[in-house]
């Protein structure tokens, strides 16, 4: 029980996640990739005469349910079987954090700035909203997500999916280091 | 109820998430900074191992449980891998949360998550109205 409660190693997790792209071809041909299912709701609940909305989302429909999937996962390891402790971060990223002015490290995401009374504020807007607008609308134009491009375009060794990944990591960097500390301000 | 299986995948992934905490924005900072090897070992292990299913797959010409060949999609390149890449990059930093890790936090009671999804969901819906003016 205590497997199922606690969190895991990097060498147990990794693989695990790795394991998701043989399954899904021998189970359906599908190629892994989390980021299109916020297309297809976009086609299914969006009254819309883009043509990149105009195709079959029904044919599409096992990305919604694995989506949904997602969440129920979500809702046994992150509520039922809860791991009741802090994340163990490493003491230099507390450190960073702290001088962020993060003090809140007892749940998975800071409670200082996601959360409904943050969403009011100028920091929280842009780190919710525009940050999630830059998450749908990078992983569109990039054609892929961390799943998509990083796991399963890489494991087919698929040039794009390596510039992709790179790009990913390069605005992330970009953001954490001269970006974020100015938001964070607000 | 061809898509069952799909849903019971999906629950293990989200599953596999959680436990491995890279749906924490602690973590994702702590990987932007080189602060911890945890996300590159989960990176780079699910890389590897990815890689070498792909391989054995093509090398042996295994088929899906019904039976049909499989094939896998290639990636065309274009200038969107980079521009969009970089703009994802950007809001991945901002919400720690990449599109999987959101389903997956709204069901771990998160409900402020929604409202990063729902803002994806636009933007992934004014990249397809703007689209054709974009560079690619």
């Amino acid at each position: 029980m205590n497997f199922l409660t606690q969190p895991w190693p990097w060498y147990v997790a990794g693989p695990l996640i790795g394991l998701m792209v043989p399954f899904l071809l021998l189970m359906g041909n599908k190629a892994f990739g989390i980021s299109s299912s916020l297309r297809h709701i976009c086609a299914a609940c969006i009254p819309t005469k883009a043509k990149f909305f105009q195709y079959d989302w029904k044919a599409e429909s096992w990305n919604l349910v694995f989506a949904l999937g997602m969440v129920i996962g979500g809702l046994i390891a992150g509520y039922f079987l809860r791991d009741p402790n802090p994340i163990q971060l490493s003491e230099s990223a507390i450190e960073s954090m702290n001088a962020l002015g993060i003090k809140d490290y007892s749940g998975l995401i800071p409670s200082e700035i996601f959360s409904f009374s943050s969403l009011l504020t100028l920091k929280g807007f842009i780190l919710i909203v525009v940050g999630g607008f830059l998450v749908g609308f990078g992983t569109r134009y990039a054609g892929g997500c961390t799943s998509g491009h990083a796991i399963m375009g890489m494991s087919n060794l698929q040039f794009p999916s390596l510039v992709a990944t790179c790009c990913f990591f390069a605005g992330g960097l970009l953001m954490t280091w001269v970006i974020l500390p100015f938001i964070m301000k607000l | 109820m061809k898509n069952l299986k799909f849903l019971f995948l999906g629950t293990l992934f989200g599953f596999i998430l959680i436990k491995a905490e890279v749906i924490s924005w602690f973590r994702i900072q702590e990987m932007f900074r080189f602060q911890s090897f945890h996300m590159y070992g989960i990176i780079c292990s699910a890389i590897v191992v990815g890689m070498i299913s792909v391989f054995l797959i093509k090398k042996f010409n295994v088929k899906t449980f019904s039976g049909e060949e499989i094939k896998i999609a290639p990636k065309e390149f274009n200038k969107g891998n980079i521009f969009g890449g970089l703009m994802f990059g950007l809001g991945w930093a901002m919400t720690g949360a990449c599109p999987g890790p959101l389903y997956a936090l709204i069901g771990s009671g998160l409900l402020i998550v929604a409202v990063i999804l729902i803002s994806a969901v636009f933007g992934t819906y004014v990249y397809g109205v703007f689209r054709d003016k974009l560079p690619h």
